[in-house]
């Protein structure tokens, strides 16, 4: 099998995630693009493990490292969305700008908010 | 050990069996993931993120990585897309569309990743159009795969079985619901707060 079909699937696949990635706007989603770009990264690790016989086996070793990490990852990623979910109603990544830098007329806004992100930090 | 030599003698117009199965796969695994991040319904992406990922798995097994294959489906079909689909019921995901599914920068998102991928599909079509991968012998079985595992890796699988522990106890405290010591900001907090359940004051 020539190298460039899973190499292209790899791009084709990370590159869709990527999208994902910076358009979604539900946090759960942007995780699940996550999940797709850190696939097609494996698909690679395998196609070029494949492709060279490492002795070690390095890439398929480094897959299944990967694959835990990104289990790990995505029960962290949830528990962090539910959350915020919790304390603020939403899991809109747009709406979560209490650390956005803002210019001085909207200073007042952001006092306004304190007392929830002072909830928040108790929690 | 041949590693770009022997591809001259095989063309892209003259596709043998197994990679007329991997392009066809490839093209579902793909149509698949766009639904994916296109689609306004949220459970449906979780959905069809079970076809991205299982058509992922056939890949795997197509490149003679079996044991990666089925890892896969046990790990990322079985429990991730179970995790996404509880997350998804947790937060009160609406069922059917939801027209506020994709953020506002959806074309600038649009346009980046399509310079990354007519970037990217370039330089690595450029880089391995002459690369051939020889698939008789069989790379990835699972003996071959435990004992590289078990012989060559063994440190960085016990310290990734410590990142597991790590993880999951940094989610149990991460979503447990205040300690007893904090009951009266978590009170005054259900008093505030919208999304809070009332299942926090029968504790």
């Amino acid at each position: 099998m020539h190298l460039a079909y899973p190499a292209v699937l790899a791009v084709l696949l990370f590159c869709t995630g990527l999208y994902g990635v910076l358009a979604r706007r539900n946090a759960i989603l942007v995780l699940m693009s996550v999940e797709l770009m850190l696939n097609a990264v494996n698909l690679n690790l395998v196609a070029f493990d494949v492709w060279l016989r490492d002795t070690l086996h390095a890439g398929q070793a480094l897959t299944l490292f990967t694959i835990t990490v990104a289990a790990a990852e995505i029960g962290i990623g949830l528990a962090i969305v539910l959350l915020v979910y919790r304390n603020r109603g939403s899991s809109d990544i747009d709406r979560l700008r209490d650390l956005a830098e803002r210019p001085d007329g909207a200073d007042a806004e952001a006092t306004n908010r304190q007392p929830d992100t002072e909830a928040e930090a108790t929690a | 050990m041949t590693l770009a030599a022997t591809a001259a003698g095989q063309g892209f117009l003259s596709p043998g069996g197994v990679e007329i199965a991997f392009l066809l796969v490839g093209l579902a695994t793909l149509g698949a993931a766009v639904v994916t991040v296109t689609t306004r319904q949220l459970v449906h992406a979780a959905l069809w993120l079970v076809v991205a990922l299982g058509g992922i798995a056939i890949e795997y097994l197509l490149l003679t990585a079996e044991f990666i294959a089925w890892v896969q489906v046990l790990i990322y079909v079985g429990s991730v897309v179970v995790l996404l689909l509880f997350g998804l019921m947790l937060t009160k995901a609406p069922i059917g569309r939801s027209p506020d599914a994709d953020s506002g920068n959806r074309w600038a998102a649009l346009i980046v990743a399509l310079a990354s991928a007519g970037t990217l599909v370039w330089v690595v079509v450029d880089a391995f159009r002459a690369t051939w991968i020889n698939l008789d012998a069989v790379q990835g079985s699972t003996e071959t795969t435990g004992r590289s595992l078990f012989q060559y890796w063994v440190l960085p699988f016990e310290a990734l079985s410590v990142l597991l522990l790590a993880a999951l106890v940094g989610a149990i405290v991460l979503s447990r619901r205040g300690g007893e010591g904090k009951a009266p900001a978590a009170a005054l907090r259900n008093t505030t707060a919208t999304a809070p359940a009332p299942r926090e004051e029968q504790r």
